[in-house]
């Protein structure tokens, strides 16, 4: 069958434009009319939009700060730094891709297409080649990667492992200030830099955390289920704009004079116990969903409860709630917006500040219109890549 | 030929209750080296049951069941030790859906028989190609035919290298034509040697190879005897009228 040439549809059932406009749009002269009644409705209701979007807005705020925005007061002297982090990072996904994902070149050029596309944002000359440098690493780190074996694959991912350790020794630095990599104390951190950086602690802390507190409320030992059902429904019951001021404001006060613990540490602190909780129910899930066959089978083998669920149950638990937990990270991105609130300068944050400067007063549409833009941009990145994801690793399938 | 030292499985008095339904009452079975078991009944009368207290995936309240001299009690170490000494075979195959076919076999014997992975790769091939299907190693279960699975969880159960096979209505759950391709592998395995408990309703294969059969009712044991004696000539009334009811078709 396969050495058969494939065989095109008639013309007349070809894909084109034109020819999807007639059928679906233009098919009758009551459909002719609706379409051409919504769409002076739409245009109608963007309309305004449109104009303010090209002729009235200032855009001139967001080119003026879009390194305040972006890296908040990280000194610009030690900005290389980011780069290399972020280097790093598309190095270890080019390598991931190359060795776990096979066949998804979609997503990986959706990828590397994401630092060429900033690239068309106001930057200097100097920033542009960084990012294009860095969908170039991403690809240099595929090519590499490319029909590795069984010690790649463990090295790559002894690189992941050891990547967020590095990305707080570059971000934090280690000398003094004479020295080569002078400490960047974190109330510079801010910006966008903040933001992501809330989101990758939140979800890499809060998923081991989240999954313990599940296996707890599961347990059979009575006071480790009741502590795990007292943290879950405490902490589900507040919200994390009350745990983030009693973690900045109430927490101090308990401390002994002279111990201070720093402010980002607090939020992400926060943040990860609070997301924890939640995580922990979806996990329940995803454990409950697991047949009763499955524990049997592995018990039968001889396997005992914790092989059970690190072989068996976790693997299978884990494949269904991707879709959940995609979705919790993705709130959970978007939660520490409010970290802004208790005084941290995340990209909410600093579009405060900026709109604070005399000269870009009254300037709050195109702030917040181009954070949330921001926003949208990286939560659907996260969504389509999580999607393809799903695909290609045959999720869903078995 | 009654030496006590033949006695693989000793089971005396077993009684087990689901809350208020007594399911098992006091059930006494004896089991030699190498003996092919057939139990049959109808549905709820514990014959399923029993034979999941044996690797107590399933506990029983009261009597005494000793495996290869090992008394299965609370000891969570006897527990291990007698689920090492006996395979499982179930209805639903319960196969891994997210491992391969060898992973699935060689899963246990690396995490719990501590083997290298070449060895328990080595093994599970072998048991691939004795259960017939040795291409499939590198498939997932979904992508199998149920007679297929059925006879990958048979090598999984096997690769333990078990005393004793318990199979727990291995048949049921199979399309017609699939049925034959996992009693082949049960009744050469049943030639070889090996301990099994078969809970099943394929009389065909309890006259080929059983040596006993126990027909099970209300939760205990009505009559035992060989094939022979149970086909050609059963004692008591509730045997002759359940096998008249399977076998009239």
């Amino acid at each position: 069958m396969s050495s058969l040439t494939e065989v095109l549809p008639p013309l007349s059932e070809r894909p084109t434009v034109l020819g999807w406009m007639r059928k679906n749009l233009f098919n009758s002269l009551g459909n002719s009319i609706l379409t051409i009644l919504a769409s002076l409705l739409v245009f109608w209701a963007v309309r305004g939009l449109i104009i303010w979007v090209f002729t009235v807005a200032e855009w001139r705020v967001i080119v003026a700060n879009l390194r305040l925005i972006l890296l908040g007061q990280y000194p610009i002297t030690q900005i290389w730094r980011v780069w290399v982090s972020l280097y790093l990072l598309s190095f270890l996904t080019g390598n991931s891709f190359a060795i776990w994902v096979r066949g998804a070149w979609r997503i990986g050029l959706f990828l590397a297409a994401i630092p060429v596309a900033l690239a068309f944002l106001p930057f200097g000359m100097q920033q542009r080649l960084w990012l294009v440098g860095l969908a170039g690493v991403g690809i240099l780190g595929w090519v590499l990667a490319r029909g590795g074996g069984p010690a790649l694959r463990r090295s790559v991912i002894i690189g992941w492992l050891l990547w967020l350790p590095i990305l707080f020794l570059l971000l934090r630095g280690y000398t003094s200030s004479e020295g080569w990599m002078p400490i960047v104390t974190t109330n510079l951190w801010g910006g966008l830099l903040l933001t992501l950086l809330l989101t990758i602690i939140g979800i890499v802390f809060s998923f081991p955390l989240g999954v313990l507190l599940a296996l707890g409320r599961r347990s059979e030992l009575p006071v480790v289920r009741w502590f795990s059902v007292g943290y879950i429904e405490l902490v589900r019951g507040v919200p994390l704009i009350t745990i983030l001021f009693m973690a900045q404001l109430i927490l101090p006060l308990f401390l002994p004079a002279g111990l201070t613990i720093d402010r980002v540490l607090r939020a992400m602190v926060a943040i990860t116990l609070f997301s924890a909780a939640y995580l922990a129910e979806n996990v329940r899930g995803g454990l409950q969903a697991i047949p009763k066959g499955q524990f049997e089978a592995a018990n039968a083998l001889g396997l005992n409860g914790l092989q059970t669920m690190f072989f068996i149950v976790m693997p299978q638990a884990l494949r269904l709630i991707i879709p959940i937990l995609v979705g919790q990270f993705i709130a959970l991105f978007k939660d520490t917006a409010l970290v802004s609130i208790v005084g941290l300068l995340d990209v909410v944050g600093i579009g405060r500040t900026v709109l604070a400067q005399p000269e870009f007063l009254g300037l709050q549409r195109e702030v917040y219109a181009f954070i949330s833009l921001l926003y949208w941009v990286l939560s659907y990145a996260m969504s389509y890549v999580s999607q393809r994801l799903e695909v290609s690793l045959g999720v869903g399938e078995r | 030929m009654n030496d006590k030292r033949d006695i693989i499985i000793s089971a005396r008095d077993v009684h087990k209750w689901y809350g208020q339904f007594h399911a098992l009452k006091g059930v006494n079975m004896e089991v030699k080296k190498g003996e092919v078991i057939v139990i049959f009944g109808p549905s709820g009368s514990g014959k399923s049951t029993f034979i999941r207290t044996l690797n107590r995936l399933e506990e029983h309240q009261q009597g005494e069941i000793v495996i290869d001299d090992i008394e299965l009690s609370h000891d969570v170490r006897n527990i291990e030790a007698i689920r090492m000494e006996t395979g499982m075979v179930f209805q639903q195959f319960n196969l891994f859906p997210h491992l391969t076919v060898i992973q699935n076999i060689t899963l246990a014997p690396i995490q719990v028989r501590k083997w290298k992975k070449e060895k328990a790769e080595e093994i599970a091939m072998q048991l691939l190609e004795r259960v017939g299907i040795p291409e499939q190693a590198y498939k997932f279960p979904g992508q199998l035919s149920g007679g297929q699975q059925q006879r990958v969880a048979i090598a999984r159960a096997l690769a333990m290298q078990p005393k004793i096979m318990l199979f727990d209505e291995p048949t049921s759950a199979l399309d017609p034509e699939m049925i034959k391709e996992v009693l082949d592998v049960m009744v050469e395995l049943a030639k070889s040697g090996m301990t099994m408990l078969v809970v099943t309703h394929e009389m065909g294969f309890a006259r080929a190879v059983a040596d006993r059969m126990f027909f099970f009712d209300y939760g205990n044991i009505v009559e035992s005897g060989t094939p022979q004696e149970i086909f050609n000539s059963p004692k008591e009334d509730r045997t002759k009228l359940f096998l008249s009811q399977i076998l009239q078709h």
